[in-house]
């Protein structure tokens, strides 16, 4: 297994935080991981990417230019990143803010409204961790618990006590995600 | 008869330990070997010359590290500050100074003193003025005097194209970080006295970890200059020290 | 204990310095390389080991007090990125001709000028050809992974003391901010020299240590010219690094290093799933370069394409180890731009198989 991932939208959207939660669960299910970011001006705003690869082989290239799935939270992302999916692979987007939707028919698209989720739950630091769930419940490469585990990672330890509030949002994640277009 | 004068009764001065036998290389008149002995003498004086670690410059005193009978290292070009800022912070407790002329310490190396200083690394820079670069042979300084020749003004330093001499030393006085900043000079005995003095007090104010010491010896260069040891100093009177006045320019208030 | 973690190149590398018992960091801030004097900044190694961390006022400044705590026999390093690094080269040659260990790292952006700060690999000749003035060395390497910018730090500072040269890492915008699992080696401690090169403060009866790279005589200087190349000629003999990959049954060849050689590699993968049987030799020190491996394989392919994220400048070296026994050409992105495996697949087709 070798699952090869864009994660892109503005600064601030916790994208880079995604690709971080995504890879130290995966060291916890003992894959192999890289993580690698968009940097510079790009980090102070404006739209930000980072490439996620979770394997059981040792990963080669960190930098990709096709992915087998690309998480794409702001039009800008799309635009850049629909292209960018090997045929056969998963787009996932955010509705919110969308104009234009996905036109590619070779591939997988799930859509997930994680924002008014967010709203809903009171929390909007919780967006990306929906989006998490959303992309775990379409491809379940890891396990709930190491998610677990990879969170305790990644938070430092005054935030621990959000863990199960992050728990809830990946579990909303899972169910309000939908299918828009299947390949048979 | 000579012989029979060289018994210890008669010993009344003797070359200090913190300088090596190696013969200067300095030219006949200079003020460097005055202010070399001097600061070697404080060294030998506080018992400090196992303890002491000093950093050479680029310039007539690039080889320092051939006199001075303590541990050195030769810096580049302008760095002695940042060079002595490496040795002090991996050893606290050792004696740093630098010996700089105003070439490397006001032009080149200006960042580095002034950070160094800013810091309040707790060395000792001993600054030696005579406005001019002496090793490459006699070109403008940063304190070079307005209308004073050179060999890259040979008509004389206009203000107006070549900038003002810096006063380097009143500039660094105004940062917390420098603890003691004060003006000397060796040509005559009672001022070398006065400058041993302070250089003794600097390195006195180090063991306390005060912050940086600064002397300022305005000093001459009969060579580049082009004139007899004697017409150098009394130049240096006349038209050096008017402008770069000696004494004191910041003394602890703590004291 | 083997000590995973998830982290970052730079801070990786911060960390490793901290284990491998340096005494003092210099550094001043640029983009791709901060990350290591703040994570150094963050993790106070004052109170840990008392590793001394200070940001200088300029990369010159740095570089300068890495010279005088490098004198005192003390483990000093100091990081930065190509323009940063271009400013330290005075201090480097110092540094080389005085004779004195340390570890440098650069984390290479594209230029030239102030460039861009995208990963690149356009210094490669400033630190395998001597950027600073005069005849030196550096031992150089080049790590492909956050794993190898640890070890190397602990390799560096090794090499650097055996054999009293400079050592730089040569990382870049891709090592330095990916993050990738990493095994951490034990916290070492430090060590109180002992060197008889060292300015420690003069001994007792015994003359006084200078540290200097002058000598007026050039009879003089030239004895340190050929001392420091009997000691180059030793670590060209002693320290070569490098890796092959799938090149028993190779006929052709990919050559590349540092992050370069992760998209190569994949590549290779690429290539040999069309049936194509490449390898790839993975240079690890740059300097000393694996010159003999290249001439042996050059016996057996039919041609090697050298990937670099510059417009050719390991080639040159390349070129000269295989000395015409078969073709090489070169293959490159460069300012900033990141060469992806479908282009250098069909690069080893057009230029190689093809040409």
């Amino acid at each position: 297994m070798t699952e090869e991932i864009i994660i892109a939208g503005f600064g601030g959207q916790g994208v880079l935080s995604m690709g971080q939660i995504l890879c130290y669960s995966g060291v916890m299910q003992e894959k192999e991981v890289s993580w690698m970011p968009s940097y510079g001006p790009e980090m102070r705003g404006g739209t930000a990417n980072c490439t996620a690869i979770i394997s059981d082989d040792q990963i080669s290239s960190p930098v990709l230019n096709t992915f087998d799935t690309a998480i794409v939270l702001n039009q800008p992302s799309m635009d850049k990143f629909e292209d960018a999916v090997k045929p056969g692979g998963l787009l996932i987007y955010e509705s919110n803010g969308m104009i234009r939707k996905p036109k590619r028919k070779d591939i997988n698209i799930c859509v997930i409204n994680a924002y008014d989720e967010s709203v809903k739950m009171n929390n909007t630091k919780v967006f990306n961790m929906i989006v998490i769930g959303g992309f775990l419940k379409i491809k379940p490469i890891i396990d709930m618990e190491n998610v677990i585990k990879g969170l305790q990672k990644v938070l430092p330890e005054r935030y621990h006590h959000l863990i199960p509030l992050n728990e809830d949002a990946i579990r909303k994640g899972m169910e309000i995600i939908t299918v828009e277009h299947q390949l048979n | 008869m000579s012989e029979n004068l060289i018994t210890p009764e008669n010993l009344v001065y003797q070359k200090t330990e913190a300088m090596t036998d190696r013969i200067l290389h300095y030219c006949p008149g200079c003020g460097h070997g005055t202010a070399h002995r001097i600061l070697a003498e404080v060294i030998e004086e506080m018992g400090i010359q196992e303890q002491t670690i000093g950093v050479a410059p680029v310039g007539c005193s690039v080889l320092a590290y051939y006199y001075f009978n303590v541990d050195m290292q030769e810096a580049a070009h302008g760095r002695a500050p940042a060079v002595a800022t490496g040795i002090k912070r991996v050893f606290p407790d050792k004696y740093v100074f630098t010996y700089q002329g105003d070439g490397d310490l006001a032009a080149i190396g200006t960042a580095e003193t002034i950070h160094a200083i800013n810091r309040g690394e707790n060395i000792l820079i001993v600054f030696i003025n005579n406005g001019i670069y002496g090793m490459t042979g006699g070109q403008m300084a940063p304190t070079t005097l307005q209308g004073m020749k050179s060999s890259t003004s040979p008509f004389g330093r206009d203000t107006k194209t070549m900038g003002s001499p810096l006063k380097i030393t009143e500039l660094i006085a105004q940062l917390p970080g420098a603890y003691f900043v004060t003006r000397q000079a060796v040509h005559k005995p009672a001022n070398v006295r006065k400058a041993k003095k302070a250089i003794k007090k600097a390195m006195e104010y180090q063991k306390l970890n005060k912050g940086t010491c600064f002397v300022e010896i305005v000093s001459n260069c009969p060579s580049n200059w082009k004139m007899t040891p004697v017409q150098s100093n009394k130049w240096m009177e006349e038209n050096m020290f008017p402008f770069y006045p000696l004494g004191d320019i910041k003394v602890p208030e703590d004291k | 204990m083997k000590e995973l973690r998830l982290m970052k190149g730079n801070e990786a590398l911060a960390e490793a310095a901290i284990r491998a018992g340096a005494d003092a960091y210099f550094g001043y801030p640029i983009t791709p390389q901060s990350e290591v004097i703040e994570y150094l900044m963050a993790n106070k190694p004052e109170d840990r080991t008392g590793m001394v961390v200070l940001q200088a006022e300029s990369e010159i400044a740095a570089i300068n007090m890495v010279y005088g705590a490098a004198g005192c026999g003390k483990k000093a390093m100091t990081s930065s990125s190509s323009p940063g690094m271009s400013l330290k080269q005075e201090g480097i040659s110092y540094i080389a001709g005085a004779e004195l260990p340390c570890l440098l790292v650069n984390v290479v952006r594209g230029g030239p000028g102030l460039g861009t700060i995208q990963p690149s690999q356009s210094d490669y000749f400033q630190s395998v050809k001597g950027g600073g003035h005069g005849d030196y060395k550096l031992i150089v390497l080049a790590p492909a992974t956050v794993q190898e910018s640890v070890d190397y730090v602990k390799l560096g500072f090794e090499l650097a003391f055996k054999y009293r040269n400079p050592v730089m890492i040569q990382s870049d915008g891709i090592i330095g901010q990916m993050m990738e699992k990493v095994e951490l080696f034990e916290q070492m401690p430090r060590v109180e020299p002992d060197y008889d090169w060292a300015t420690l403060g003069k001994k007792k009866d015994q003359p006084s240590t200078f540290i200097t790279s002058l000598q007026l005589q050039a009879e003089e200087q030239e004895k340190v010219n050929l001392r420091l190349q009997a000691k180059y000629r030793e670590i060209e003999k002693n320290e070569v690094l490098f890796e092959e990959i799938n090149c028993d049954d190779a006929e052709y060849l990919f050559t590349a290093f540092g992050s370069c050689a992760r998209i190569t590699r994949k590549a290779m993968e690429m290539a040999r799933a069309k049936g194509i049987k490449v390898g790839l030799l993975r240079p690890q020190t740059l300097y000393p370069f694996p010159t003999e491996a290249f001439s042996k394989i050059a016996d057996k392919v039919k041609g090697i394409l050298c990937v670099e994220m510059n417009a050719g400048q390991m080639i040159e070296d390349v070129r000269l180890s295989v000395n015409g026994k078969t073709r090489v050409e070169h293959f490159g992105r460069f300012g900033g731009m990141i060469p992806n495996p479908d282009e250098i697949l069909n690069a080893l087709e057009q230029k190689i198989i093809g040409g």
